[in-house]
């Protein structure tokens, strides 16, 4: 995509050299200020008591807990979104039937509703006060304030993440293949695993990656259903908030600096998937 | 429908005859099971729980419905949340462009690191940016205490510093939406402009910024959703004062701390709608955005 810019310009339709100069410098103020800045103060934070204290907040046993707990919450809600988003882009790309464009759209709804009232909504449903809370108290069963409420908020905000890198790509690649595959004998789940997983993998790899980040730093809605329990329902980025507010800057940011690594790490490796892949993909940039 | 019903009795797939009515035919199998798989999951994550919402918030009735969120405190916060989201899509539409035209036209050096890194707001958790944020912008921060001897300017606990924390989280969006329209657009327009003695600026307005329109307003409309919504970023660095700087997502929060379920309801449904509002706004700036491109 590089290639393609500046080279097929003649003089006459470049922008002038202060123009270019002038556009070049405040992109980069603006980035520094909005995202480079931001970043390192993490790590600066962090690191400000020194290696030691960094290490100790990192090791209690309220912090180790936190990051069990956000491991198992991912561990969970993303295979259940990456089977959902293979089975949903495979009947969505693979076929044509009525209200397709309406099922894409819901599919997208859970990126447009806000963090909070992700969470809102399973309290309204499962919580003490709730429309089954009742039952649920009967049963013995606790959702809200407990494990399974933290992995269906996150289950919700990062619902879509698998099926809108797959769909564009799935029907983009057509049909041909399978219907060889089928013609030439092979059953359904073969045809599945042996041609389109293989033509799919870098793109569901891709929507995995994502949908892991923001389910391992989701926030706002997995605090609505938390409780705030320490030890117990706190993932991660709740341990932040916690530690945050109790004035322990250090061990705020030294948790918040583990956080900022799994971003970065994110970045590079989808960076290295579009500079490899960018073709199996393109489709898949909005 | 002859055929369908033919492929449907050859393969083997659960309720055949009774979908083969809704879709065209294929030889491919796995359609009842995926779509069935698909409709349930979808209904039980996200349609059954948000109408749950829809029904807490309905059994206030008409009047305790509005009522419940026409106070003064929950206006204040709509206005909050609606006005800095504007203000901080609004820097965004311009440094956004700016950012998307640099990696698009120019090389330096660092540009693919810089490509890179404009989706940080996507992947960095908003807990995490909002602590950064607060403590840069705090008066005894690195940016917050510059701005206060020089300017005796506050940031950080005003809504200045929201729509600091909106910014960065809507910048992606202005962004990735221009960049691809700008790398796709053909030269020869521009280049017939030129041809026929325009000037740059000339050609820039009349040329390449209307063909940009769509995508950038499209940019736009996501980063001011995105910012509505937003919370995790923002409590941090908002100081959270009633009426001054407390935005909608956190009265939801405050209404459930206090057990108020059909508050937190009605302000989230009033939310919701809104956001569905916005929804169809993009929707039919994407169609216009589409439209404009197919020619």
């Amino acid at each position: 995509m590089h290639a393609k810019k500046a080279a097929g310009f003649a003089p006459a339709l470049a922008d002038s050299r202060w123009v270019k100069g002038l556009l070049i410098a405040s992109a980069l103020a603006f980035l520094l200020l909005f995202l480079v800045l931001p970043l390192v103060s993490v790590f600066v934070e962090a690191l400000r008591r020194g290696t030691d204290a960094y290490w100790a907040a990192l090791v209690e046993p309220d912090a180790v807990a936190a990051i069990k707990l956000t491991l198992i919450v991912a561990a969970i809600a993303v295979p259940m979104n990456l089977v959902f988003g293979v089975a949903a882009s495979w009947c969505i790309a693979k076929f044509d039937f009525r209200g397709k464009d309406l099922l894409i759209t819901l599919i997208d709804l859970p990126f447009s509703v806000s963090p909070v009232i992700s969470g809102l909504i399973y309290v309204l449903l499962f919580g003490l006060h709730g429309l089954m809370g009742p039952f649920l108290k009967s049963q013995g069963i606790q959702i809200i304030f407990a494990v399974p409420g933290l992995v269906l908020a996150t289950v919700f905000v990062t619902f879509p993440f698998v099926a809108r890198e797959l769909i564009p790509l799935m029907q983009e690649q057509g049909n041909e293949e399978e219907e060889a595959a089928l013609v030439l004998g092979a059953s359904g789940w073969q045809t599945f695993w042996r041609v389109t997983l293989p033509n799919i993998k870098w793109g569901l790899l891709y929507g995995v990656l994502l949908c892991n980040a923001r389910a391992m730093g989701e926030f706002g809605a997995v605090s609505v259903v938390s409780g705030h329990i320490r030890g117990e329902t706190n993932t991660m980025p709740l341990h932040v908030e916690i530690l945050y507010n109790e004035y322990n800057l250090v061990a705020a940011f030294a948790v918040a600096s583990v956080l900022a690594m799994l971003a970065l790490v994110t970045l590079v490796v989808k960076t290295v998937l579009e500079w490899r892949f960018g073709a199996e993909l393109a489709a898949t940039r909005h | 429908m002859v055929a369908a019903t033919t492929s449907d009795t050859v393969l083997p797939s659960p309720g055949g005859t009774v979908l083969s009515v809704l879709r065209k035919p294929s030889v491919l199998p796995g359609f009842g099971l995926t779509l069935g798989f698909t409709l349930a999951y979808l209904g039980l994550i996200v349609l059954l729980p948000l109408a749950a919402l829809a029904l807490k918030a309905a059994g206030l009735g008409w009047s305790g419905f509005w009522n419940a969120v026409l106070t003064p405190r929950v206006l204040a916060a709509f206005q909050v949340s609606f006005g800095l989201s504007l203000a901080a899509a609004a820097v965004n539409a311009v440094f956004g462009f700016i950012v998307a035209w640099v990696l698009v036209r120019y090389r330096f050096p660092g540009d693919r690191i810089v490509d890179a890194l404009v989706d940080l707001p996507f992947a960095l958790p908003t807990a995490v940016a909002g602590i950064a944020l607060s403590a840069l912008y705090a008066p005894n921060g690195w940016i917050g205490s510059l701005l206060m001897d020089w300017f005796g300017m506050k940031v950080a606990f005003t809504p200045l510093g929201i729509a600091i924390a909106l910014t960065f989280i809507g910048l992606p969006f202005v962004v990735r939406t221009v960049q691809p329209i700008l790398q796709d657009l053909p030269p020869e327009e521009e280049e017939a402009a030129a041809a026929l003695g325009a000037t740059r600026w000339q050609t820039f307005r009349r040329i390449v910024f209307p063909a940009l329109l769509p995508a950038l307003l499209t940019g736009f409309a996501l980063a001011f959703a995105r910012g509505v919504g937003e919370y995790g970023s923002v409590i941090f660095i908002a100081g959270n004062i009633p009426g001054l700087s407390e935005i909608i997502p956190l009265l939801i929060v405050i209404k459930l701390e206090q057990y108020d379920y059909a508050g937190a309801a009605a302000v989230g449904m009033l939310m919701l709608m809104a956001s569905f509002v916005l929804l169809l706004a993009l929707n039919l700036l994407q169609a216009w955005m589409r439209s404009r491109h197919a020619r």
